[in-house]
């Protein structure tokens, strides 16, 4: 799954954010996503994972690293598999 | 007993705004309007020997300026955009069947380059890139324009068209900082002297759809905008009269504004809604400004 949400990250989280260069645990926010593509992420994973992101869940937190996106994912019932 | 009649029927009633059919979109007496005059002024005054430019721009912006501001990124439904009539001498008489039936006329009314300014501020940030890199001192402005947003309500201090006077701050992000820091303080000595109640809080814009949510978590987590909030039709959702507020980087990138140094330009706004003021001075003072406590008239009179 990891591999899916970089790819996603690559996709969507803006030019500024050298993806190949960031570790699992790597802030997104601060290696240069905006707010704006934040959003774009949050849509691109809800479409590729078939999901959607509780209120409680849409905070800078949930997106701010591919390990928190693993763990929302997770927590959302998205298996490893997928 | 009869229920008291809403602030909106009182203020109509008083003269003071004038019913056009349209809700948020009133006429205004001389007696508001000079109101409006001085509150603007006193706005100015708490600048106090801050150097700033003053820019005027119309209501109305550059279509382009908008779209390529972000705006419909974030409040989709909140933008007014202009259309007009772009037919032949025959689609004109179809017009005008249809308008005489009561049917939709709009067939042929087609975008125009000129969409209604959201925020005073919005015109002015492609006009400071287009002359260069800042000085070392940044820029500081001062702009007043009406301003719409398409959100219908009878609340008198919700309209479609009102007065938004700003100072705007471009620099590095300790210039723009240190500006917002100085006008949060500004702003509540002036409420102060105005003998309003207040409060000052954290606050988001009212971003668009789920991907608002985010957005608007983001704005508090990084306490980008605050609010000074004034209680006019209730205590539980007072009424936000001034905001201030730190775009980061936002408008820098978006316009290709650099620092002297050569760096990206962060910008602030601090802004004061007119109308929302004066409003608040008639809920709380009365409707005759002429019997307002003297402190008040003061403040703003001299």
């Amino acid at each position: 799954m990891i591999g899916r949400i970089r790819s996603l990250v690559a996709e969507f989280a803006g030019e500024n954010v050298d993806v190949a260069k960031l570790g699992d645990d790597g802030d997104l926010y601060r290696a240069g996503m905006t707010s704006h593509a934040s959003v774009q992420l949050m849509l691109g994973l809800e479409e590729a994972f078939d999901i959607e992101f509780p209120e409680a869940l849409l905070t800078p937190d949930t997106f701010s690293s591919i390990a928190a996106i693993a763990r929302a994912l997770d927590g959302l019932g998205v298996g490893v598999a997928s | 007993m009869s229920e008291t009649p809403s602030l909106l029927r009182r203020l109509i009633d008083a003269g003071l705004f004038i019913d056009t059919g349209a809700p948020g979109l009133y006429g205004r007496s001389g007696a508001f309007e000079e109101v409006i005059d001085r509150i603007d002024a006193a706005f100015v005054r708490a600048a106090g020997d801050d150097v700033t430019e003053v820019v005027r721009f119309p209501p109305g912006m550059n279509r382009r300026v908008f779209e390529t501001s972000g705006y419909l990124k974030s409040f989709p439904q909140l933008a007014g955009t202009v259309h007009a009539f772009c037919g032949a001498h025959s689609d004109h008489m179809d017009l005008l069947e249809h308008l005489a039936a009561g049917e939709d006329w709009m067939g042929k009314q087609e975008p125009t380059e000129v969409v209604l300014t959201p925020a005073a501020c919005y015109p002015l940030y492609p006009v400071v890139a287009a002359r260069g890199p800042l000085a070392e001192t940044g820029g500081l402005f001062d702009l007043q324009s009406y301003c719409f947003r398409h959100e219908p309500s009878d609340d008198p201090a919700r309209m479609q068209m009102f007065r938004m006077h700003e100072m705007v701050r471009l620099g590095d992000q300790d210039q723009v900082l240190a500006f917002r820091a100085q006008w949060l303080e500004r702003g509540q000595a002036l409420v102060t002297s105005l003998e309003l109640p207040f409060s000052l809080d954290l606050a988001n814009d009212p971003f668009f759809g789920r991907g608002g949510k985010l957005m608007a978590a983001g704005q508090r987590a990084q306490q980008l905008k605050f609010e000074l909030l004034v209680p006019i039709h209730s205590e539980e959702h007072p009424t936000a009269c001034f905001s201030f507020n730190y775009h980061q980087d936002h408008f820098g990138l978006t316009w290709d504004i650099k620092t002297a140094a050569g760096e990206v330009a962060h910008t602030a706004c601090v802004g004061i809604g007119l109308e929302r003021v004066a409003i608040a001075l008639f809920n709380q003072h009365g409707l005759s400004s002429s019997a307002w406590p003297v402190g008040v008239r003061k403040a703003l009179w001299g």
